[in-house]
């Protein structure tokens, strides 16, 4: 199993909903996040004064998904998340060794 | 007059604490709006005490200030008088108000509050009767115009009583304190800018009330004299409003030329920048005039709120860059613009002079006497919170309070990581 997180621009998170739904994703857990990449954040002006802002807001989605369709589910954020611009955001890939469901006590890819 | 005094009331409450309170940060909003509600509590009660009597009124001191025993309490001053006193109650409340900006974050309530009757009694009661009251800053014989061989200076609604003295009062009141903790290195930021635009359109609409007001002291009740009541008040009003208005663009100008970008700060501090320039000037100028003023102003005032950056004071919310700078471009521009008397009209540069002469008394002394209360103050009860309470917020450390509470908001009060519920307050909680 592996687990696939994205970080992604708060204005595509429908869109990549929408796909991984209809690529049949049956749950995922999406949080508001902020950070930076190479860009470094952005610059406010309050009367004159500038502030440097490092931090911009991000959507992270995590999917825990069986071995076969992580790749799938990396091509489908991209694919949807990209602007072409600057700070469209990142995807990984990490092993799980194992999954729980807490209602029944399933394990692993039953529980998924 | 009653609308109107009450109009200049709004001014300080809420507009002032909304405008302030949306530029401090979260932390110390409240205490930012309490410095206007306590100015609204403790100078409303001086005045009728002795400053009215210190203002106006037939036993003056040298032209500097009238006895401040002669109508104690308002003995002796009844029926229609009272709401002239009322008006310029509101004026002496919002003056003293405006100083907050300057001091958000660290200064002391108490010491305000200690502050703000000293101050009220050696600066601003002063200064209205030197400049209103028929003392050394008006046009009497033997006043300082008179002296230097200027013309008779013009102070509408408030230039050098208001604006200069709340600037110079902020300035240095800034540098007593020193900067806040972080300043120049962290960022420090408004926390609720619509607040600051609702203050900014409310402070837009109780100036209506300051500078249209303060003409009724000319009526007598004649119809001549109805008549110019008349068309100076359709004149005031409309030079109040496209001084405004031209100050806002003026600002918005300066910071798309600099930053690319024009803001809605901008645009907020535009508007008071144009209705601090207005204010002296209101009823000398025509409406062209009142536009040059206010984009003038407008640029100048959003030139001038970087300066703290590069002189090193930390003037908080910009007192000195709008109402120092605004106030000393509406009195200096009065000696240009004003269709009487003005450079611009070919009056020569007499009203000129007197105009410049009368803003630097003003300044040096506001700056005199701000210090000296400041310094009595600091030597009784001292000036600054210490560096824990400044970090926690002055609205927690002075106040008890904070002013918002999203803990328990996310989760509609149902949050389980919220605040837990001493038993005291449970059992306070339906009382």
């Amino acid at each position: 199993m592996k687990l696939v997180t994205a970080v992604i621009k708060p204005h595509k998170w429908e869109d990549v909903r929408e796909a991984l739904e209809t690529f049949g994703v049956a749950g995922m857990t999406v949080s508001e996040v902020s950070g930076y990449g190479r860009q470094k954040g952005h610059t406010e002006v309050y009367r004159g004064a500038e502030y440097d802002i490092a931090l911009v807001p991000k959507i992270r989605i995590e999917i825990v998904v069986e071995d076969s369709d992580a790749a799938d589910i990396v091509d489908i954020v991209v694919k949807t998340a990209q602007t072409g611009r600057i700070g469209d955001g990142k995807v990984w890939v990490m092993p799980v060794d194992s999954v729980v469901r807490v209602r029944t006590g399933d394990k692993d890819e039953a529980a998924l | 007059m009653l609308v109107s005094a009450s109009f200049v009331l709004m001014m300080t409450t809420p507009a002032l604490a909304l405008f302030y309170g949306g530029m401090s940060r979260s932390k110390s909003v409240l205490n930012m709006m309490m410095m206007s509600f306590s100015s609204l509590g403790i100078v409303g009660i001086i005045y009728v005490l002795w400053g009215w009597s210190m203002s106006y009124g037939d036993q003056d001191v040298a032209m500097l200030f009238n006895n401040p025993f002669e109508t104690f309490g308002l003995k002796g001053v009844s029926g229609v008088d009272y709401i002239f006193v009322g008006f310029q109650l509101t004026f002496a409340v919002i003056t003293a108000a405006l100083i907050s900006g300057a001091v958000a974050d660290r200064l002391k309530f108490s010491a305000w509050v200690l502050f703000l009757p000293l101050w009220v009694t050696f600066s601003y009661f002063p200064l209205a009767h030197m400049v209103w009251g028929g003392g050394f800053l008006s046009g009497e014989d033997g006043a300082l115009a008179d002296l230097i061989g200027g013309a008779a200076p013009v102070d509408y609604a408030g230039g050098t009583v208001v604006h200069i003295n709340a600037g110079v009062a902020g300035l240095v009141l800034a540098l007593m304190l020193g900067k806040r903790l972080g300043f120049g290195k962290e960022p420090i930021k408004p926390h609720n800018l619509p607040l600051t635009m609702i203050g900014a359109g409310l402070l837009w609409l109780g100036w209506y009330g300051f500078n249209v007001g303060s003409i009724v002291f000319a009526a007598d009740g004649t119809d001549e004299s109805n008549a110019i009541f008349l068309s100076e008040t359709s004149l005031v009003w409309l030079n109040t409003t496209v001084a405004a208005a031209a100050a806002v663009v003026g600002w918005m100008v300066i910071e798309k030329i600099r930053h690319g970008k024009a803001t809605s700060l901008g645009a907020a501090s535009g508007v008071v920048a144009g209705l601090v320039a207005i204010t002296p000037a209101c009823g000398a100028l025509s409406p062209i005039g009142a536009i040059i003023l206010g984009l003038v102003s407008g640029a100048l005032c959003a030139l001038a709120v970087g300066l703290k950056y590069k002189l090193g004071f930390d003037d908080a919310l910009d007192v000195v860059g709008v109402h120092l700078v605004g106030g000393l471009v509406g009195t200096v521009g009065i000696g240009f613009l004003a269709t009487t008397g003005g450079v611009f009209y070919g009056d020569g540069a007499k009203l000129l002079l007197t105009q410049v002469v009368i803003a630097l008394f003003a300044m040096v002394w506001s700056a005199v006497f701000t210090f000296l209360v400041a310094l009595l103050v600091k030597l009784v009860i001292g000036l600054r919170v210490d560096e824990e309470a400044e970090i926690e917020g002055v609205d927690f450390s002075e106040h008890g309070e904070t002013g918002y509470d999203f803990g328990t908001a996310v989760g509609r009060g149902r949050s389980v990581l919220g605040t837990t519920t001493s038993d005291k307050v449970k059992e306070g909680a339906s009382a």
